[in-house]
Parts: structure tokens; C-alpha cells; sequence
């Protein structure tokens, strides 16, 4: 039951918050608080619950859900996603906490859609039925849709316009992928039984009940396009990105956060746990091209930020830069580089969720987000300048804070592998780009007084609340830079699971891998029991 | 003893975290704080040296495991062994000098504890990078320090700085650092997956074991030298460092002269199993470092800036520790390193002395008069500058002559005479620096009414002019003594310098330096020096031309960032992402199908989630009857 409470607590909540009085802002804004720190501290006792030895599922509830069409109430959490509840978990608060100067109208409303948003989340992360999964996946979208449409900015409308554009013409895909794999499941299991005419009765969408070595070749590639398209658009893998400077600039703060800190890790984790742990044959086929995308994303999305004049923009373009190290060393087929890829989810939610809010809190002394109206900021804020250094660097990947192991785990791996070397090293030059473009925004946000636009800043320091809101951030950069272990050893063991269950050498190149696909449905057709 | 080592890095790292936290309330406790806990690290240093004049064998300290995943497994180690030691002692007792020296200088600044926090950072930093006991550990530190220079090149962020900014300065520093660290961190990968290890220890046994092939050795000290060429300031990615002159003096001294910009030189004495194997990787450290050592000082011809000058005098002399490194003469190299740590501190903090005393000036053209007028900052930077121009008896001149006949002995001759050619060109800039500064009489109005140095600058002063004097007697010419060499020995092994012809090239070298001492003195020192004529741009192209610097980092803004700037732009950003990816394909072709959809949809349903709906359902029937048949 430990993981339908962590996603039913937030549901809860968002209900309670419905029968408070609009008018008492401050109440409403406690409520959630208090409701969304309660499921951080409900998600840590149960990390410490957690075996981090066993690389498989854990907490697992699995009991049947619509009998009629197979779909089963499957929950469970392992080292993939563990960090990434963890993750949405602490996010959540931070935003809440983030908005309470920033916004004013429809107040419980908007921490409601966070909770909704929140819930929606976990249950990606945590759902192992593709029904299921789905219906999380479709729950999510609507309170940001929400949050971005109300309380976002002027050109609100044309940026849920394209948000939604573009993650329903994935989601339609992945729901009909859903079904055809179910369908085509069937039919391989009951061929498989030699009871080719009865395959509805096998019908299941639990993800155990996939029997993936059945798969031919053919089915393997288009199941896999259907749903890579749709995880790929939200991670988002170039190039399809340019929803997410959109959304970002129009996002309020705590949108910006939640978007760029959780939703788009729900992309890079479902490729994981879906595209990789169902199609393994085709991963292995499509790897080159996804590579090549996820290394011209890096240099791409790192140059498009070195132009940048909008700060939100130019955060927005870094994370696309930086999901493609997520993407590289996932497919790089290396239990480093996928360990790197899982760790870099983390690193970037936590980095680039807290370059938000610091821009967040620029924006409300300063009401720009141009960068040549902003600067001369770190004098009259030493203490914001200190912090914003620290996440900015974080983002940077000096060694010794979070970002730099993902990366180097990320790269390590790829260049381990011989198919995918010199992806590392066009990927390593986003490091150096990085620094070009976030020295840059801080040095354009911070230092530089512009003569004739701001001669002397009077703003105040942090108060107490942005102190709060940021130190957590700040504390996991330092926390995971200089003692990554906690986390790398559930990561590593889960991502050596994924490999072997691909069926390969955890450490090996992947020219190992038969370049035929299509022979290799016809192994292990041993299916004793029907699966459910 | 372990417990001692693993401390080392921690009091300074300690002083940085009170200095950060609480330093506005200790005031001026602040440096006190953080010169103590630097002195403790020296004296643990100072304890850890006794320790191996007795017992040659490495200590190896376990920490903890920082990236244990797979094959890849880093280890947060401490190895101390003999080169780690006299790093060790460089480090904290120039660092702990420095830090004393910034007292009086720093004295009065707004954000005088963050100063010493800084410090202190960088310090801890830096020996975080000389105790690795791997190449990852060492990026650690590598990086760091270099994110300690960014802050303190930029400590005065509102100040102006040539056509920008300090903060611009300390950016380019960064970056261009980045460049190199780009070719170190794919030069550890190369070396983890050829050794499965990324340790020193474990690098070399399989180097000894033949696990590494010449040809992988040769790419991956390539790589780890562009990562040196970085950090140490050398063609082709020296040009952050005379910007770097934009920090405070004692920055100057501490880091971009004494310490950090010589981590690429111990880098490449620590990896020296990988060079051992790999004559191509020497040569060309060998080469690098001759060419940068001409091409700076060439540059310091024509300076102005007293603290570039210095800066450039150091990026030459760089280039002869890697001379050194890379003819396999470890030992001098790093012996040059040592001495080029007492007397480029020297002058760095004796120009500080100076400009402190002309508030804020540092062009040397409306300098003048000073000797008289400061007689100890006038003896102590003539010490600095003898030992610069590697004048007999003092320690320049043992530790160059060490580099150089090394080089000779390696049999690289036009290596030997591009460095006799730059010990004469360096002996000219320094001298031409010397006697604009202190001969002749004040050529501006800021030298009538001196600001006197502290007393805790001074005596610092002294004592590195007695180091810069001394500090070569450990390491003599003609076998009279190699008590450095043969410490360092266990290490990085002997190199002979049997059969060569000491004495004739060391009077070569003699005859180089005092010609470039006398046509300083004629040119510069015989008589008064008028201020707009230094100041003019000269004449002859050639000067011009260095005046110039060789115009690199104009080459680098049309060659590189501007292309790079337009092309992301103009290409990537407004043609890519905006009009084909964005305009194109989204919002017109996905736009209409949208619109399209809808129209077909609205002769049932109205609203646009709805219709979704719909068409979802619709696509969904149409599948499962397709694929069930």
C-alpha cells in the first residue's frame, strides 16, 4: 500500500484544499505545503526502506484492475525510479513554497494543479502496466496545461497550444502502440500454446506479462518508433524541442520548475524502462540514429543557449544541451553510461529546477527576464549571488558537485563502447560549452552593470522563504557531488538488470549484438503459463 | 601519519567554510583564520618531508569510494609520495607567505574575509589535486582551482578591466580552461578503458605489464598535455592568463604564478610511465613548451603593464619546466618549478608592493625613480629579477641550467638554443621592467606622495628574496650535489647528463643573459626615459606587431567566437530552430493538420478536447482491427 498512498496523499490534499476559502491565501498555500512535505518525508522513510541490494522491483502492488480488457493495478519502484520519486517529491514542495509571492490569483487552484501534478507524476514513475501508465502519462498533462495556461505569461495561449500539440500527437501513438503490443503479445503467446484462435484470452497490459523474446524483429522497430516518439518528445530529444522554450518563458516559476524537474524525466525514464526493457533488439537497431540526435542536441541546444537574450530561454535551450548526456549514456548500452544517463535525471531536475527559481526570484525584484535589462545584482545580493553561483555550477558539472557525475558516468560509459566513442567526444564539448553560455547568464544576470539601465540595485537579499526554497537545492548539488554512492549503487544495479535483460555484456560494445533482428524471435518459445 | 595527510587539504577547506559562513562577523580575524589553518598544512607538510628523508616509500591514504559503478571504480586516495612532497611544501609554504603578504595588501577591502576564503578554497583545492592518487580525483582538483582563479580573477567584479570588465577576464579563464580540461577528461577515459583503472598506481604497473600499448599511450598523453597546455598557460590556450592579471596581486602570485598554473607540469612529471612510452607525446611537450617559452617572452617585449609583463614572463618559463618534462628531465623541471614558485612570487609581490604604493598604477611607462625611494622592494625585486634572467648563483639560474642541460643531453639541440635565445630575450623584458621601474626619477605625478608598504608585505619579501637566493643550493652543476634530483628519484628516476659539455654551455647561456642585461641597460637604464615615447605605438611593424601580441586574440575572435556566435545565431537558432523546426514543420504543417482534423471532427463535436477524444477512439478502433484481422 506504501506506494498508492505516496500517489493518493497529494490527490488528498488537492481535495482538501478544494474546501478552504479562496480568500485565505495563506492558509491554502500552508495547507499544501505542509500536505506536499509530508509526502516528501512519507517518500523518504520509504527510501530507507529500500533494499538498494536487489536491482528488482520493490513495494510492488499488484492486484486486477479492468479485468475486461487485461489492464492490471500494478505498482512498483526500483533502482530507476527510486531517485526520480525522490526527486518529484522534493520538487514539489520547493515549487509550492517558490509561489507564494509570486502567485496571487486563484491560489488554491494553482497549489491544487501542483499536487494533481505531483501525483500524476509518481504514478509514471511508479505504474507497471501499460494501461495504467498511460492513464498517469494523460493525468499529468492537464494540470500543467493548466498551470501554464492560467498563470503563465502573455503568450500563454500559443505555448499550451503547442505544448499540447505536440505531447497529444505523441500520446495518441504510444496509446496505440499500447494496444498493438497487447494484441500482438497475445497472439505470440497463444501461437507460442499453439492456440493461435484464442489469443484474446491472453490479453495483458502488465509489462511482466510481455514476452519480449517473442517479438519479431518487424514488431520490435514499429512498436518501438510509436513509443520512442512520444518518450522522445518529452525529454526532449532534438528535434523535436521546441515546445520547451515556449512552455518555459511562459511557464510561471513553479511551472518552469516542475516542467523542467520532473516532466521531462518521465521521458528519458519510460525510454528506459519501456523502449529498452520491451524492445531490446530494436534499441539496439535505432541506437546509432538516437545517438547521433542526442550528441547534435548537446552541441545544438549548447549553442542555441550561448545566443540566448531571454533568461528563461537561454535555461530552457541548456536543457535540451543537457538531456542528451541523459539519452547518450543510456544508449550507449553501458552499465556506466546508463547508470550516468539515470544520475544525470536527477542532477539536472535538481540543477536546472533550481536555475529556475533563481530566475524566478530575479524576476520578481527585477520584472525582466532580458538578460542586457539585468546585472549589477550580486553586490546589493551577495547571499542570492553565492547560491545562484553554486547551481549554476552545478549545471556547469564542476567536479564535486551533482552534475559532473552524471555527466562523467554518461560520457565514461559511451566512450567505454567502442560503436559509440566518438559520440562521447563530440558530447564532451558540451561541457566546455556549457561554461561558455552559464558563466555567461551569470555573469550578464549578476555582475555586469549595463550604463543607462540600472545604475544602482536596491533590492533586498533572499528573505528567509527563498532561503529555504533554495538550500535544499543546493545542499543535494553539494550532498550528491562529493558522496554519489547512495545513489549509484541502487542505479547501477537496476541499470545492469535492463542490460542483461537486453541480453547484453553489461560492459561489452554492442557490435556483438546479430545485425539481423528478425532471427531472433524465434528463441526461448518456452511459455508454460499463460501469463495471468 | 595517514590521519596527518587526509588533514592536509581539510584545514584550508575548513577555513573556507567558517570564512564563507561567518567571516563578515569575524572581520579582520578573517585572515588570521584562514593563515592558520594554511600554516597547519604546512607544517603537516613540513612533518611528512622528515618523514621521507628517512623512508623512501610512498604512503598510500584510503579515503572513501566516490564512483564505484561497473569497471569504473574512483577511489578518493591520498598518495604521497616524493613529488607530492615537494608539491606539498610549494604549495603551503609560498601559499602560506602569500596569504600573510595579503593582509596589508587587501587591507581596507569590502569583502576582505571572502578574500580569504577564496584563498583558502583554492588552496585546499590545489592540494586536493597534488594528494590524488588518480587521474579523476586529480580533475577534481584540477577544475576547482580553476573555479577558485575564475573567482578571485573576478574578486573585483565592478571594477573595469581593459575593454571589458575583471569578470570578463575571469570568464575567458574558465572557458579556455574548459578547452583543455575537454582533452584531460577524454584522456582519462582512454586510460581507463586501456588499464581498467583510472589510478596512478594502477596506469603505470600496466604500462610495466604491456598492457598499454605505445600508440594508446601516445593519444592519451596527447590529450592529457592539451588539458596542461590549458592550465599551464601554453600555445595554443595560454591567452586567458595575461587577463588574468585583472585579479588582486597576491592572486596573481598565489595562483597564476606560483601554484596553480603549474599543475600541467606536475601533471606530466605524475604521468610519467604514460610519456616514458610515448617519445612522440615528449616531443611535443618538448616542442610546445620551447616555442611558448620564445613566443611569451617575445610578448613581454613590448608590454607596458607591470603585471603582465610578470605574466608573460610566466607562461615562458612554463614552457621550460615543459622543456624539461618532456626531454624526460622530471626532475628538472620540476626543480625549475620550485625556484620559479620563490621568485615569480617575489616579483609579483613586490610589483604589488609597488602599485599599492602608487595607488593602483600599473603602467610601468609613468613609473620611474622608485629605488631610492623604496630601497627594500628595490633590493628584494632585484633579487627576483636575476633569478628570472637566470643570472649566476642565484636559484633561476641553477634550476634553468638544470632544464637546459637536460634538454642538451636529450640530444634535442635547436630545443637548446630556442631556450639560450629565450634566457636572452627574458633577461632583456625583465630588466627593461626593472629599470623602468626603479631608475631613472618618477615620470608621473601619482610617484610624488608614496603609499608605504606594510610591514607584514615587506618582510615577506625578504624572506622569498633569501628563498630565490638559496633555494637552487640543492641541485648544483658538474655533480657537485643532486640532493633534489636524487630525492626525486624514486619517483621519477635519474636522468645523466654524463658526456656533455657543462661548462661550455652554461657560459653560452652566461653570455645570452648578460647581452640581454646590457641591451636593457642601454636602451632602458643609461638615461631618463621619456613617458609618451614608451607609451607610443612603435614604429618599426615589428614591434608593433608584439606590442600587438602577435595579434592572437584578435585571430581567435574572427577565426573562432564570432563564427561560432553567428553561425548559433543566425543558422541554428533563427533559421533552424525558429523558421524550419518551430515555423515549417510545427506550427504550419502541424498547425494544419490540427486545423484540418478539427474541421472533419467538428461536423459531430464542438469543442477541441473532445474532438481529441474522438479522434483518439477512432485511431484506436482502426489499429486493433487492422492488427487483429
Amino acid at each position: 500500500m506504501a506506494l498508492s498512498t505516496l500517489i493518493l496523499l497529494p490527490v488528498i490534499a488537492a481535495l482538501i484544499l478544494g474546501f478552504l476559502p479562496e480568500s485565505r491565501k495563506e492558509l491554502v498555500r500552508n495547507v499544501a505545503l505542509v500536505f506536499a512535505l509530508m509526502v516528501f518525508a512519507y517518500s523518504v522513510g520509504m527510501y530507507f526502506q529500500f533494499d538498494p541490494s536487489t536491482p528488482r522491483l520493490q513495494f510492488v502492488e499488484n492486484r486486477s484492475w479492468i479485468d475486461a480488457i487485461g489492464a492490471r493495478y500494478h505498482l512498483g519502484v526500483d533502482g530507476v525510479s527510486i531517485f526520480l520519486v525522490l526527486l518529484t517529491t522534493l520538487l514539489t514542495p520547493i515549487a509550492i513554497l517558490a509561489s507564494y509571492a509570486a502567485i496571487g490569483e486563484r491560489v488554491r487552484m494553482f497549489n491544487a494543479m501542483l499536487l494533481l501534478l505531483e501525483a500524476g507524476t509518481l504514478g509514471v514513475f511508479l505504474a507497471q502496466d501499460l494501461v495504467l501508465f498511460y492513464v498517469f502519462w494523460e493525468v499529468m498533462l492537464v494540470p500543467m496545461y493548466f498551470i501554464i495556461g492560467i498563470w503563465g505569461n502573455s503568450e500563454r495561449l500559443k505555448a499550451t497550444f503547442v505544448f499540447v500539440l505536440y505531447t497529444m500527437a505523441g500520446s495518441v501513438l504510444m496509446l496505440v502502440a499500447i494496444v498493438a503490443l497487447a494484441i500482438v503479445n497475445a497472439q505470440n503467446v497463444a501461437a507460442a500454446l499453439s492456440a493461435p484462435g484464442a489469443y484474446m484470452g491472453y490479453v495483458s497490459f502488465d509489462i511482466s506479462s510481455i514476452r519480449t523474446e517473442l517479438l519479431t524483429g518487424t514488431q520490435q522497430i514499429w512498436l518501438f518508433a510509436a513509443f520512442f516518439l512520444a518518450f522522445a518528445i518529452k525529454v526532449p530529444l532534438f528535434p523535436l524541442h521546441t515546445w520547451l522554450p515556449l512552455a518555459h518563458t511562459e511557464a510561471p516559476t513553479a511551472g518552469s520548475v516542475i516542467l523542467a524537474g520532473v516532466l521531462l524525466k518521465t521521458g528519458g525514464y519510460a525510454i528506459i524502462r519501456f523502449c529498452l526493457g520491451l524492445f531490446p533488439e530494436a534499441a539496439v537497431v535505432y541506437a546509432p540514429y538516437i545517438n547521433t540526435l542526442a550528441v547534435v542536441g548537446i552541441v545544438y541546444g549548447a549553442l542555441v543557449s550561448l545566443v540566448q537574450e531571454d533568461l528563461k530561454r537561454l535555461v530552457a535551450y541548456s536543457s535540451v544541451s543537457h538531456m542528451g548526456f541523459i539519452l547518450l549514456g543510456v544508449f550507449s548500452f553501458t552499465q556506466e553510461g546508463m547508470t550516468g544517463g539515470i544520475v544525470q535525471m536527477v542532477n539536472h531536475g535538481i540543477s536546472t529546477g533550481g536555475l529556475f527559481l533563481c530566475v524566478g526570484m530575479l524576476y520578481e525584484r527585477s520584472h525582466t527576464r532580458k538578460l542586457e535589462e539585468l546585472g549589477g545584482t550580486a553586490t546589493a545580493m551577495p547571499l542570492f549571488a553565492g547560491l545562484f553561483l553554486v547551481i549554476t555550477l552545478s549545471s556547469a558539472a564542476l567536479p564535486g558537485l551533482n552534475g559532473f557525475v552524471g555527466e562523467f558516468l554518461a560520457l565514461a560509459g559511451a566512450f567505454s563502447n567502442k560503436a559509440t566513442r566518438w559520440f562521447s567526444v563530440v558530447g564532451a564539448t558540451g561541457m566546455i560549452l556549457a561554461a561558455a553560455y552559464l558563466l555567461w547568464m551569470f555573469q550578464q544576470a549578476m555582475y555586469t552593470t549595463k550604463p543607462g539601465v540600472w545604475v544602482k540595485r536596491t533590492w533586498g537579499d533572499l528573505t528567509v522563504r527563498e532561503v529555504l526554497v533554495l538550500l535544499p537545492i543546493v545542499l543535494s548539488a553539494v550532498g550528491i557531488g562529493v558522496y554519489p554512492a547512495p545513489l549509484l549503487k541502487p542505479i547501477a544495479a537496476s541499470s545492469q538488470l535492463v542490460l542483461q535483460r537486453m541480453n547484453l555484456r553489461p560492459n561489452g560494445p554492442i557490435h556483438a549484438i546479430p545485425s539481423g533482428v528478425d532471427d531472433l524471435a524465434t528463441t526461448s518459445p518456452d511459455l508454460p503459463e499463460a501469463s495471468r | 601519519m595517514t590521519t596527518a595527510i587526509a588533514l592536509i587539504p581539510f584545514w584550508p577547506l575548513l577555513g573556507f567554510l567558517i570564512n564563507i559562513l561567518f567571516g563578515k562577523r569575524l572581520r579582520s580575524a578573517s585572515a588570521y583564520l584562514a593563515i592558520g589553518m594554511l600554516a597547519l598544512s604546512f607544517l603537516t607538510s613540513v612533518a611528512v618531508f622528515t618523514r621521507f628523508v628517512g623512508d623512501p616509500a610512498s604512503v598510500l591514504v584510503p579515503l572513501f569510494s566516490w564512483m564505484s559503478v561497473g569497471a569504473l571504480n574512483v577511489e578518493v586516495n591520498f598518495l604521497v609520495d616524493q613529488l607530492t612532497v615537494v608539491m606539498l611544501l610549494v604549495v603551503t609554504g609560498v601559499g602560506t607567505l602569500i596569504h600573510v603578504y595579503s593582509v596589508g595588501y587587501m587591507h581596507g577591502d569590502e569583502r576582505y574575509s571572502r578574500f580569504f576564503a577564496y584563498m583558502n578554497l583554492f588552496a585546499a583545492m590545489m592540494l586536493v589535486l597534488v594528494l590524488a592518487d588518480n587521474y579523476v580525483v586529480m580533475f577534481v582538483g584540477w577544475e576547482c582551482v580553476g573555479l577558485c582563479s575564475y573567482l578571485l580573477i573576478g574578486f573585483w567584479f565592478e571594477r573595469p578591466f581593459g575593454s571589458g570588465t575583471t569578470n570578463d577576464a575571469a570568464r575567458k579563464a574558465f572557458i579556455v580552461n574548459r578547452v583543455g580540461d575537454f582533452g584531460f577528461l577524454l584522456g582519462v577515459f582512454l586510460i581507463w578503458t586501456a588499464v581498467g583503472g583510472v589510478s596512478f598506481q594502477q596506469t603505470s604497473s600496466a604500462v610495466e605489464s604491456g598492457y598499454v600499448t605505445p600508440g594508446v599511450a601516445t593519444i592519451a598523453t596527447l590529450l592529457l598535455f592539451i588539458g596542461a597546455t590549458g592550465k599551464s598557460a601554453q600555445i595554443p590556450l595560454y591567452v586567458w592568463l595575461p587577463d588574468a592579471m585583472a585579479g588582486p596581486t597576491p592572486v596573481s602570485a598565489l595562483i597564476h604564478a606560483a601554484t596553480m598554473v603549474t599543475a600541467g607540469v606536475y601533471m606530466v612529471a605524475r604521468s610519467h610511465f604514460l610519456f616514458d612510452i610515448a617519445p612522440f607525446s615528449q616531443n611535443v611537450v618538448l616542442w610546445v613548451g620551447a616555442l611558448t617559452a620564445l613566443f611569451a617572452a617575445s610578448m613581454g617585449v613590448q608590454e607596458n603593464d607591470i603585471k603582465k609583463i610578470l605574466a608573460y614572463s610566466t607562461i615562458s618559463q612554463l614552457g621550460y619546466m615543459f622543456m624539461g618534462v618532456g626531454a624526460g628531465a622530471y626532475a628538472a623541471g620540476v626543480f625549475h618549478l620550485m625556484t620559479h614558485a620563490f621568485f615569480k612570487a617575489l616579483l609579483f609581490l613586490g610589483a604589488g608592493a609597488v602599485i599599492h604604493a602608487l595607488h593602483g598604477e600599473q603602467d610601468i611607462t609613468r613609473m620611474g625613480g622608485l629605488r631610492n625611494r623604496m630601497p627594500l622592494v628595490h633590493g628584494t625585486f632585484l633579487i627576483g629579477a636575476l633569478a628570472l634572467a637566470g643570472f649566476p648563483l642565484t636559484a633561476g639560474f641553477f634550476s634553468k641550467d638544470s632544464v637546459l642541460a637536460g634538454v642538451y643531453a636529450h640530444g634535442d639541440f635547436a630545443v637548446w638554443c630556442i631556450g639560450v635565445l629565450t634566457a636572452g630575450v627574458t633577461a632583456f623584458y625583465t630588466f627593461r621592467l626593472y629599470f623602468l621601474v626603479f631608475s631613472g626619477s618618477s615620470r608621473d605625478e601619482k610617484g610624488r606622495d608614496l603609499h608605504a608598504p606594510a610591514s607584514s608585505m615587506t618582510s615577506i619579501l625578504l624572506i622569498l628574496a633569501i628563498l630565490s637566493l638559496v633555494g637552487g643550493y640543492v641541485e648544483l652543476p658538474f655533480h657537485i650535489l643532486a640532493a633534489f634530483s636524487a630525492f626525486l628519484s624514486p619517483v621519477v628516476g635519474m636522468s645523466s647528463h654524463e658526456g656533455i659539455p657543462e661548462l661550455a654551455l652554461m657560459t653560452v647561456v652566461f653570455l645570452f643573459v648578460l647581452g640581454g642585461i646590457g641591451v636593457s641597460w642601454a636602451w632602458y637604464g643609461r638615461r631618463e626615459q621619456d613617458a609618451t615615447a614608451l607609451a607610443a605605438e612603435p614604429a618599426n611593424p615589428f614591434l608593433r606587431t608584439l606590442r600587438r601580441k602577435w595579434y592572437v586574440d584578435e585571430i581567435y575572435e574572427v577565426l573562432l567566437i564570432r563564427p561560432i556566435r553567428w553561425t548559433s545565431r543566425t543558422v541554428l537558432w533563427r533559421v533552424i530552430d525558429e523558421w524550419i523546426i518551430h515555423g515549417f514543420l510545427v506550427q504550419f504543417c502541424g498547425g494544419y493538420l490540427w486545423k484540418a482534423i478539427g474541421f472533419v471532427v467538428s461536423f459531430s463535436h464542438t469543442g477541441r478536447v473532445g474532438s481529441y477524444a474522438f479522434g483518439i477512439v477512432v485511431g484506436v478502433l482502426v489499429i486493433i482491427s487492422l492488427i487483429a484481422r
